[in-house]
């Protein structure tokens, strides 16, 4: 008995968490100008948001952001992987202390200080307007390279160390069992971590919201900023052209690391 | 060099510890801890400094060194909106958990195919908060099909919950879920369930079996969902501005505000820092309760 409910309850948590997004998808493709009536299907809005430059070039500058920052990350992600496991607790732990921090604390917060950081620096430098799309970057490489840490080191603590024995014994250098031996291991959590992180860029509001400055914007900047005058069909089809990239990345990102066996943790979701 | 290589003993394997592997050195994490100090801790400093200064002019700032700040903190108006605020965060997080441990436990305990189960939870967490609040602006509005049908059934007779509390809170509950369901199941498949046999055959009851087995070897994932809601509810700001439609001021929107419009980014910064104190004295006894934890294995 407790069992049927509880499945039933299971069910409309599904429901809960993919009507929402089933919603704005499905509505995308609706004719007619209002949002809320269904006029029969379309895809004219897809034509028309990628014919509107003011949201194309916040898509540009999404993109461009979201995979330098993704690049970025994973280059700083991988390295501090690679290094913490065997550093002295007293530099480990604090370390991995900061590099949780930047994934807990309200981004709000960090969004703000952010801000205040960069036009303090650039007025020293006397910079009058530092903000814009590399603040951003900037900005969202701090929590993305601890995501792309997490994600690596686990596949890096769970893949083990025989292999690279191995090619010790077989007479390879360090350098060398690098390249050819624990980096191919480790590529699959590499490409992961780094389609996270795109994906993590890509959607954030938060951070860019305070740090892009009044001259750039990027497409969740756009869409919030039109949701002022309501829900528009051509914003619904944006949402959904943007829910098919990121879930195409993530799940991407979610089979590479089942199918290589990557370890997993519950410190953040999907990692 | 790069890669030092270690003896070949045999040591214990710890989690972390890759004995017998190459070790690679700690200045492979100067990278990112440099970016992390400049772009992360640099940030928070110079925000803690300015929390001390003072505004002059319309964009100048004097640093005084005085808890002016702080002290226009103390007042009524404010007092409210941390109040506010961390009533939403608490009952954000009680929402969460009434939903979503249920859930966790079904799935632990019952699902034959837990990691697809698992991950359908994971995978709307991972794509664009903004388009999954501002959704809710849609299914929640009066002219759409779910008002309409709650009306007709007699539930909502014509008022509507968009740009109320109640929206706040469908928004919070929906997007913080995933952020519960996860340490949760993490603790309940680790659970023995063959103790709640025992405590059964014992005498006990389903509920009294649940009270004192289950709930205190599930405690630490609950303990833990819990923190990964609260602490980012307490700087939430889209999902008011969006779903409550900006007229129910929280903390977030506060410090928001102090940037945006007033201007008064020390203010702004003395906010950020009440906030940051009470999250890191409520990891603090968090932190203190789980060692305890462990001690007692």
């Amino acid at each position: 008995m407790g069992k049927r409910i509880l499945r039933a309850h299971a069910w409309l948590v599904y429901v809960f968490l993919y009507a929402p997004i089933l919603v704005v998808v499905v509505l995308a493709f609706n004719r007619g100008r209002q949002v809320l009536v269904w006029e029969g299907f379309s895809l004219k809005w897809f034509g028309t948001a990628l014919r509107d430059p003011t949201l194309t070039e916040p898509l540009r500058n999404s993109l461009m952001i979201a995979g330098g920052n993704a690049a970025i990350a994973c280059v700083l992600g991988t390295l501090l992987a690679l290094a913490l496991p065997h550093m002295r607790p007293w530099l480990r732990v604090p370390i991995d202390a900061l590099a949780y921090m930047t994934l807990v604390t309200p981004e709000i917060v960090f969004g703000i200080s952010a801000l205040i950081f960069f036009v303090q620096v650039g007025s020293w430098f006397g910079v009058t307007s530092p903000l814009g799309l590399w603040t951003v970057l900037v900005a969202h490489v701090v929590f993305n390279a601890s995501v792309v840490a997490l994600v690596v080191r686990a596949r890096f603590v769970g893949m083990g160390t025989q292999l690279e024995e191995a090619s010790f014994d077989l007479g390879a250098g360090p350098v060398a069992t690098f390249r050819q031996v624990t980096l191919p291991q480790l590529a699959p959590a590499v490409l992961a971590g780094g389609l996270l992180a795109f994906t993590f860029s890509f959607d954030d509001f938060i951070t860019s919201f305070f740090v892009a400055g009044a001259g750039t914007t990027t497409l969740p900047l756009r869409i919030f900023a039109s949701l002022r005058f309501g829900v528009s069909p051509a914003i619904n089809a944006m949402a959904a052209m943007i829910l098919a990239l990121t879930l195409t990345a993530v799940v991407v990102a979610y089979a590479v690391l089942r199918r290589t066996g990557s370890g997993r943790s519950t410190v953040i979701p999907g990692v | 060099m790069p890669v030092g290589v270690e003896e070949p003993k045999r040591r214990r394997r710890g989690p972390r510890a890759r004995a017998g592997g190459p070790r690679y050195p700690g200045w492979l994490s100067l990278p990112a801890v440099s970016w992390y100090a400049l772009f992360f801790v640099g940030p928070l400093a110079i925000m803690a400094a300015y929390s001390f200064a003072q505004t002059v002019g319309f964009t100048g700032v004097a640093f005084t060194w005085n808890l002016d700040n702080y002290r226009s903190l103390w007042d009524p108006l404010y007092g409210a909106i941390f109040t506010r605020t961390l009533w939403l965060s608490l009952i954000g997080t009680g929402l969460c958990l009434a939903i979503g441990f249920p859930f966790a436990y079904y799935i632990a305990r019952y699902s034959t195919r837990k990691t697809l189960m698992l991950m359908l939870v994971i995978v709307p967490f991972w794509t664009s908060f903004l388009i999954r609040t501002y959704s809710w602006l849609i299914i929640l509005d009066p002219g759409f099909v779910l008002m309409r049908a709650l009306r007709a059934i007699g539930i909502g007779h014509g008022g509507t919950i968009l740009f109320t509390e109640k929206a706040i809170y469908v928004g919070v509950a929906y997007n913080y879920l995933p952020l519960m369901i996860l340490p949760v199941y993490g603790a309940l498949e680790r659970m023995d369930w063959s103790l709640v046999d025992a405590a059964y055959d014992l005498g006990d009851g389903p509920l009294r079996a649940f009270r004192r087995v289950t709930l205190p070897l599930v405690l630490p994932g609950v303990v833990a969902g819990s923190l990964l809601v609260f602490i980012p509810l307490t700087g939430e700001y889209l999902i008011p501005v969006i779903l409550g439609g900006d007229k129910t001021m929280f903390t977030g929107q506060l410090i928001a505000q102090q940037f945006l419009e007033a201007r008064d980014w020390p203010f702004g910064s003395a906010i950020a820092m009440v906030v940051i104190g009470a999250l890191t004295a409520a990891l603090l006894v968090y932190v203190r309760a789980a060692g305890k934890q462990e001690q007692y294995g």
